[in-house]
């Protein structure tokens, strides 16, 4: 997604080079696919495996000077999670941002996910509601394709914050697939506001004074 | 990643393998953390195999639903083969949901909040219909709120339980449900059945690249635990607005889609089901969108797809008969 899948890592007196993203260095990276040989190759891991590899993650890349550091998980409460918010408890960890589809399938699954934070004391920086409706490019009719509303019925329901609805956007799944900045390239796309606003809530709950 | 050992890191220079009547012995494995390991007696097999084997002489066909991703609508064409399936009454189809951490098959098909009973010969699964019976951790939980929080020992021993421990009867079709990933419940799934054949995996896919690159990944693992593929379906593949019945590509299929990773890869591509808000819906509401939408192209799409794996399902049992009957 991020354009970078045939870089490999680095190692360094201090541990792991993480792969850097842009020129100016302000986004670095590190994920298990730099570590294959071949990108189809499959990691056929059981948890005590994928759960070192976490914890090297965490504490032998040189990340250097971070403002913040994004973890992306799988789906679940399992071993990636567990071993995740252990490794970074002594980091004390700003929260979680849960990531829903409004239909009540999915929705099943995130309430499981909030009481996992609930139980590892994480704390819920908000909840937000993707692929919610999709713009018919032809004619501008809105159809919620994964129904509507799920997210913040949510959300009020545990009584935590709402971060926004993320519309379905092929632009956005087009530019993931070339690898390109959505945002730079597709201001004018519906999901960018969107996104925009989510990324401004969470850096107000979770700047010093909001918090 | 050696070939021979799907789990292992790159061995060390030398290394024997762990099946070698070498390993631990040979001179590479000096000063190896795991020689005493290698060394040692072949770890037995785990005895709760042979007893699933046992149980699983009344299960004729059992089928593996795989996806790379999550959310590419693994529980919904679990959930809805199932009910194709048990569209014919002389059928007895079982539907087991392995997600131990996100158990959706209950809410899709419609028995949320079930309890399972224990009778003599074992834990009874719920019924939707009088040929169609569920298993899935989410009826063990206390409610909608509650948590799963395992590693994955646990969740082996879950999976081993459901398939050892379940009263299933007489059943033509077993479908095992899966969450997303090459990790512990599918190799557990895969190891628990080792000695009760199982026909095969249908793997579910979105048609963009950011899916088909998790689920080559799929691919390989059934390659490297031997697990045949019946074949791929696309998921999501367009959308036809309601209004002006113009198709969008929702999620573009800049590769070609699963078509052309099917074509390149030589194996069979079931079928394409479009987008279509009456899934979801049906799904939400615990019904099964046969029923609801008949005339949708999803639907006929859907009705294909699981004709060509009752197909394979049907010649594979015929061959491996006659090859039976070939040793006898």
């Amino acid at each position: 997604m991020l354009k970078v899948q045939d870089k490999g890592v680095h190692q360094c007196d201090s541990g792991w080079v993480p792969v850097f993203v842009d020129q100016d260095k302000s986004i670095s990276l590190m994920s298990i696919g730099f570590l294959l040989e071949k990108p189809d190759d499959a990691v056929v891991w059981r948890g005590p495996k994928k759960n070192a590899l976490i914890k090297q993650f965490i504490s032998d890349v040189t990340w250097g000077d971070l403002d913040f550091l994004i973890v992306d998980t799988p789906p679940g409460t399992s071993d990636e999670h567990i071993s995740t918010v252990e490794s970074l408890r002594p980091y004390k960890p700003l929260g979680a941002v849960l990531v829903t589809t409004p239909q009540a399938v999915s929705i099943g699954d995130v309430r499981r996910e909030l009481t996992f934070c609930k139980k590892t004391g994480l704390r819920v920086i908000g909840i937000v509601e993707n692929m919610s409706g999709f713009v018919c490019p032809h004619c501008l009719e809105c159809t919620n394709l994964f129904s509507k509303g799920g997210g913040e019925e949510l959300a009020r329901h545990a009584g935590v914050p709402f971060l926004g609805c993320v519309p379905l956007d092929p632009q956005l799944t087009q530019s993931l697939e070339e690898g390109r900045d959505f945002i730079q390239e597709f201001p004018k796309s519906s999901a960018f506001p969107a996104l925009a606003h989510i990324a401004q809530q969470i850096l107000d709950r979770t700047s010093p004074q909001g918090s | 990643m050696a070939e021979e050992d799907p789990g292992a890191a790159a061995p060390p220079h030398g290394c024997p393998g762990t099946s070698s009547a070498q390993a631990g012995r040979a001179a590479a494995c000096q000063g190896c953390p795991n020689q005493g390991l290698c060394a040692g007696p072949a770890p037995a097999p785990d005895p709760a195999i042979e007893e699933i084997k046992e149980k699983m002489k009344t299960v004729k066909h059992k089928i593996l639903v795989l996806s790379g991703k999550g959310g590419v609508g693994k529980s919904t064409f679990s959930a809805h083969l199932a009910h194709g399936l048990a569209e014919d009454e002389t059928k007895q189809i079982a539907l087991l949901d392995t997600d131990i951490c996100g158990p959706s098959i209950p809410k899709i098909m419609g028995i949320e909040g079930e309890q399972v009973h224990q009778s003599g010969s074992g834990w009874s699964p719920v019924y939707v219909e009088e040929n169609l019976c569920v298993m899935s951790v989410g009826f063990l939980l206390s409610g909608p709120d509650d948590a799963v929080i395992w590693r994955g020992p646990k969740k082996n021993g879950m999976i081993k339980q459901f398939l050892r421990d379940v009263d299933w009867g007489e059943i033509d079709y077993l479908i095992v449900d899966t969450p997303p990933g090459t990790s512990d419940e599918h190799l557990s799934i895969v190891q628990y059945l080792s000695s009760s054949h199982i026909d095969g995996a249908v793997i579910i896919t979105t048609p963009q690249e950011i899916s088909l690159q998790d689920v080559r990944k799929e691919i390989n693992f059934c390659h490297k635990v031997k697990l045949p593929i019946i074949g791929v379906v696309e998921n999501m593949s367009g959308f036809i607005c309601p209004k002006c019945k113009i198709e969008s590509q929702i999620f573009p299929p800049t590769t070609g889609g699963a078509e052309k990773m099917c074509q390149n890869l030589n194996i069979s591509l079931l079928g394409k089901v479009p987008l279509d808000p009456q899934i979801g819906k049906s799904c939400d509401q615990g019904q099964s969108f046969f029923s609801e939408i008949p005339e949708s192209p999803a639907t006929s799409s859907y009705r294909n797809i699981i004709q060509r794996i009752q197909e394979y399902c049907g010649l594979h049992h015929s061959q491996e008969k006659l090859s039976n009957q070939g040793m006898e």
